[in-house]
């Protein structure tokens, strides 16, 4: 497309632009959509963080994780625990955060560990016993001790604060109003960023080279001389440290957390996320998180639309939802099954007949 | 003390004695030759010798030091590498990248070094990337860094594999049917290769059906049957023992 071409030829302005547009854009939604849609992109980007973590573990390791969810769930009460009435504890935010990511890491391995020598389907099951454990836990740990305050979840929970500048409430800087909404924006784009370089570095890394000769072919990354169970722990850990720290941030943002927000259903949305935009390729990993997350949002008016034209609501924007979503996932894999934005490599992957690939094939089955 | 000793190593699965109490040693910068009949056991050692298998009883040592029962990735860092006969590439990557990943045993960038990409991780990233291209240039695949190796025809993936085990830089190198599949002339060119390696000073243990290849290339010679080795020694002297004509060159010459 000529526009895009106009565009990569010119990267610095490309991305003077693209940094004026993140800039701007809590202002140009609040204003074009409504104040409510600030706090759904402030949702799009948690779930981008989360979705470049899940990234790190199913797209270049290659180990599907259905458990993901339990790592964002111990990032977010673990920051309620410290910095809620509910311990009494209030420590600041910077030393949660990093506190929050480095358990959730810990337990990444201790998940790790064990599922070692499972594959595919096999680590799935593993994994999602693992996030419904982890959910369990926090619905029933408010007895004899009340450690999660159970179903009920905790609440009052910090907000992010700098000392006396809390994200809660309106700020004015050159007079502009910036709400509690703008503020976490701002604060979730620089994440996003930090996550974004990181794993564009690892990727292009000796790590990152390792984790890509294991998805390909374990025991060959072996005998190459590739420590798989501990570059497998690596990829758990560091996938996990992204969720916790998105627990964290989730947790200061919402003020609220119960167990209802990490069921099974995010995990699979987080895994339909890469999935849809391009397993193990950070911009594609980045779209299908905006998409997953904006879309729903934007169904909601159908119900709204139906009221206007039939008077009633005669399909259920959710139950709507599901349907499209099921149908778009469908279509996906039939017809783009490396993603909207794939990576070079999983696309040649997917569509090996674009190459000339046969001659190999023939001498695959002796051995 | 030879480079490599295996003793009396014995591999089963079930009932099958795949490997039965085999015993031999590669010595420094020798080039050395593994035949036998299809099913003999010779893929077995090679598994056993390299930590994908574990073995049922016996030893096996590079430089003095155990080896049989450690990881695949402990056993390279050793210096002893392989290939394998079903050619085992990272197919979507490219023949650079497979190379390059050879190299991990041999660097040592961290997570944070990667992330924070100092002078060193740098340095040795570009130490790597020149490495797998000479690397490449030495199997004679200098130009195709960028293909896929699920792109490269038969024969160059063989030679690929190669390369991505010398980047590991083994003292060893054991072949599994390095020239299956390739026309005479290309047999020729790589045993010109084998010699060549040799005298960089890569000792080569090596499987391979071509009879008159291993004749004419190694230093010595073991013949497998049944998991048992029938015979070791200088390839004349095996070619002329009556045990190794009956199990297997007998069957040729019939
Ligand atoms: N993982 C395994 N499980 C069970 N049996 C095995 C296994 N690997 C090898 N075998 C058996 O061990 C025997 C030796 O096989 P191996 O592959 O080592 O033979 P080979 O000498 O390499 O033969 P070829 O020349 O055909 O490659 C065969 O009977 C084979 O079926
Ligand atoms: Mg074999």
């Amino acid at each position: 497309m000529p526009v895009i071409k106009f565009f990569r030829q010119r990267p610095q302005l490309t991305l003077l632009l693209l940094a004026v547009l993140l800039a701007v854009l809590p202002f140009l939604v609040g204003a074009g959509l409504g104040k409510s849609w600030i706090r759904v992109l402030d949702f799009a980007l948690l779930y981008v963080l989360l979705a470049l973590g899940l990234n790190i573990v199913v797209g270049y390791a290659g180990l599907l994780d259905l458990g993901y969810i339990a790592f964002y769930a111990l990032g977010a009460y673990l920051y309620a625990w410290l910095a809620s009435p509910h311990f009494g504890l209030h420590l600041p935010f910077w030393a949660v955060l990093p506190i929050g990511a480095l358990l959730a890491g810990l337990f990444g391995v201790l998940l790790g560990a064990p599922t070692l020598r499972l594959r595919g389907d096999y680590l799935a099951i593993v994994t999602l016993g693992f996030g419904e454990i982890i959910r369990i836990f926090m619905n029933n740990l408010n007895a004899p001790v009340n450690i999660t305050n159970g179903p009920q979840g905790m609440n009052l929970i910090d907000p992010i604060a700098f000392g006396d500048f809390t994200f809660k409430g309106t700020h004015h800087f050159f007079g502009i109003a910036f709400s509690s909404a703008h503020l976490y924006y701002y604060l979730f784009l620089g994440f996003v960023l930090l996550a974004m370089l990181i794993a564009l570095r690892l990727q292009d890394s000796r790590i990152g080279r390792a984790w890509a000769a294991i998805r390909e072919d374990e025991v060959a990354a072996a005998a190459m001389g590739i420590n798989t169970r501990n570059v497998k722990l690596l990829a758990f850990a560091m996938g996990a440290t992204f969720g916790g720290l998105a627990g964290g941030l989730f947790a200061a943002f919402q003020g609220f957390i119960s167990p209802e927000s990490f069921g099974l259903m995010e995990s699979i949305m987080i895994l339909c996320m890469i999935v849809l935009g391009g397993m193990g390729n950070i911009p594609g990993v980045i779209l299908g998180a905006v998409l997953l997350t904006v879309l729903p949002e934007a169904l909601r008016y159908l119900g709204d639309a139906q009221r206007a034209l039939l008077g009633h609501v005669a399909l259920d924007p959710a139950d709507l939802r599901m349907l499209l979503f099921g149908v778009a996932l469908i279509l996906m894999m039939l017809f783009r099954p490396e993603g909207l934005l794939p990576s070079r490599r999983r696309q040649r992957e997917l569509h090996p007949e674009d190459g000339p690939g046969e001659q190999a094939s023939l001498y695959d089955s002796r051995g | 003390m030879a480079l490599l000793e295996v003793e009396c190593v014995t591999k089963r699965f079930g009932g099958l004695a795949a490997l039965d109490a085999v015993s031999l040693s590669v010595r420094q910068g020798e080039i050395y030759g593994l035949i036998g009949p299809n099913g003999a056991g010779k893929t077995t050692l090679f598994n056993c010798m390299t930590g994908l298998y574990s073995v049922t009883g016996g030893q096996v040592r590079l430089d003095g030091k155990a080896i049989h029962n450690r990881k695949p990735h402990e056993i390279v860092r050793q210096g002893f590498a392989r290939t394998f006969q079903n050619i085992r590439l990272f197919p979507n990557m490219t023949a650079l990248e497979n190379v390059m990943v050879g190299r991990h045993v041999r660097s040592r960038a961290s997570v944070l070094g990667a992330v924070l990409r100092d002078k060193r991780t740098r340095a040795e990233e570009a130490a790597i990337r020149e490495r797998a291209q000479e690397l490449l240039h030495f199997v004679g695949l200098g130009r195709k860094g960028r293909a896929l190796a699920s792109h490269l025809a038969y024969g160059e993936q063989r030679r690929l594999e190669i390369a991505r085990a010398l980047a590991t830089e083994p003292r060893l190198l054991a072949l599994d049917e390095p020239v299956a599949g390739m026309n005479p002339t290309e047999r020729r060119q790589m045993a010109d290769f084998f010699r060549k390696l040799r005298d960089t000073g890569v000792s080569l243990l090596l499987i391979e059906h071509d009879v008159k290849l291993v004749m004419g290339l190694c230093d010595r010679v073991a013949v497998l049957d049944y998991g048992k080795k029938i015979a070791e020694g200088a390839p004349e002297a095996v070619q002329r023992d009556p045990a190794v004509i009956a199990a297997y060159l007998g069957v040729e010459a019939a």
